[in-house]
């Protein structure tokens, strides 16, 4: 992975009269149809994807019986619940994220939203870490980030002072902020997902107990810390900022779902 | 094992329905600070329905920070007050209520407790008795729901058997985080709180939530229940 070679850039906005493509999810409703679909008596499913490391790999920051516990219990039993509400529901033909977007409905959140949004959350965490992970990013992450929080350092500090602030169980975030087109910090409780603000995840830690403990009873810190140092997959960081970066400048490509 | 609990008025009121508290200890600037209050049990007492590990670590380690950060906010909090800095009071709120409300919970969990050598399990007698009949119909529906209240909360939280002192009715609530039941409604008394953070579980049952909460019931201590009922109602 050419990670030094990476340049990202987030232009600046654009000027005005020139509109962005823009997704509009409310035009889809029409299209589901409420009789045609019982008729078909076809629903939506979304599967369990699997961490891309063994169990164990994570450890000793990590232990194998928390990733199986957390990934093979708590993951699992979202997305068969998630699977359950929509045999029943009207939601139907989403992405996982348009789902999260809908179910969010602007801060009044339909039943679907908590499942909808941890499955995606817990996908999106195992994906954020990798054995021997942590240490510094390279290239156009590692400037973004000097040029958004000051140094490396103040992001880090910036990120486990935040994780520490949660109340409760939530999540902490790194993420990208749409229309500012800059990196920010964050965290969200429960299953609030940045998805739902519009902003675009880079990073996501669960601070919800389950993740942590196993290993670190209470001692939230060290969990982050550990996290920050040697966990974080900074080649998928970089893989997301790609995406991320062309998403801001030319806007989010609006993909018919079956 | 004697209580010695330094706590606040306010505090120690709400755990004894009224009655005269105790001299408060009090700091060089009169800020009245809590004391984290011990157990009338040992940490193993409760197996095999609540470990040892998980009591010892709930006691020592969660109550004892929310008792220690609760009193770095009434320090800060005095101090703002005092400056007149209106901002800081406000901000302080946020870590008061999470703090303070993770102490007054846990002071009442403790005590919601009992081993079952001592009585714990046994269900309710009396007038509490009678009342959780006629508002829930039998006492395994007042179980049935609020476990199926307890398992069903996202997140942290508590569950409760409230008692609403002017409408003389028994309900279950649940509030998120450590918000006391108070927040739910202003005359609404505990009379039993089932923690359902992740700690308090966690190490035994994993994430079978469910499990705990058939077992809680174990020891559970109805007769303190039923004093704190005939107190509010007296």
């Amino acid at each position: 992975m050419a990670a030094s070679a990476l340049h990202l850039r987030l232009l600046p906005s654009p000027p005005a009269g020139l509109k962005l493509q823009q997704r509009r999810l409310g035009s889809r409703l029409p299209r589901q149809g409420g009789l045609s679909r019982r008729l078909s008596k076809v629903v939506s499913y979304y599967g369990l994807t699997t961490p891309p490391y063994k169990l164990d790999a994570l450890e000793p920051y990590m232990s194998r019986r928390t990733v199986e516990l957390h990934w093979g219990k708590h993951h699992q039993d979202y997305v068969d619940g998630l699977n359950k509400q929509l045999a029943t529901s009207p939601l139907y033909g989403y992405t996982l994220e348009e789902l999260i977007k809908e179910a969010y409905n602007n801060g009044n959140p339909l039943p679907e939203y908590n499942n909808a949004a941890q499955v995606w959350n817990h996908h999106f965490f195992w994906e954020s870490m990798q054995p021997e992970g942590g240490g510094l990013p390279e290239g156009g992450v590692l400037q973004q980030i000097e040029k958004d929080f000051g140094s490396f350092t103040n992001f880090r500090e910036e990120f486990i002072r935040s994780a520490l602030q949660l109340l409760g169980s939530g999540w902490a975030w790194l993420v990208l902020k749409r229309n500012e087109r800059k990196l920010s910090v964050a965290h969200t409780r429960n299953a609030i997902s940045p998805l739902a603000f519009g902003d675009i995840p880079i990073i996501s830690l669960d601070l919800w107990e389950h993740a942590y403990y196993l290993d670190y009873k209470d001692d939230r810190l060290t969990y982050v810390t550990n996290f920050m140092d040697h966990l974080i997959s900074w080649d998928t960081v970089t893989l997301r900022m790609m995406r991320a970066e062309s998403f801001v400048n030319l806007g989010e490509p609006n993909i018919p779902v079956a | 094992m004697a209580l010695r609990t330094l706590a606040s008025k306010k505090t120690l009121s709400l755990a004894l329905g009224g009655a005269r508290p105790l001299a408060a200890a009090a700091s060089a600037r009169g800020v009245t600070t809590v004391a984290l209050p011990d157990l009338s049990y040992d940490f193993g007492a409760l197996e095999p329905a609540i470990s040892g590990e998980i009591m010892r670590l709930h006691h020592q380690k969660h109550h004892a920070t929310y008792v220690a950060n609760y009193n770095k906010a009434l320090e800060q909090l005095d101090a703002a007050v005092a400056k007149g800095d209106a901002s800081a009071v406000v901000q302080l709120q946020g870590a008061i209520k999470f703090n303070g409300g993770g102490h007054v919970n846990h002071s009442i969990f403790w005590k919601n407790l009992k081993p079952i050598s001592e009585g714990g399990g046994e269900p309710p007698h009396g007038k509490l008795g009678w009342a959780i009949d006629e508002d829930f119909g039998s006492f395994e529906a007042l179980v049935k729901k609020m476990n199926a209240e307890g398992a069903a909360l996202q997140g942290s939280g508590w569950v409760w058997l409230a008692l609403d002192k002017e409408a003389k009715k028994l309900s279950v609530e649940t509030t998120a985080n450590q918000d006391p039941l108070v927040t739910k409604g202003a005359s609404l008394v505990p009379l039993l709180g089932i923690d359902v953070w992740e700690h308090a579980y966690y190490l035994q049952y994993k994430n079978v939530r469910p499990d705990y909460l058939n077992n809680v019931w174990k020891v559970m201590n109805w007769k303190y229940a039923g004093e704190v009922y005939d107190n509010a109602l007296a």
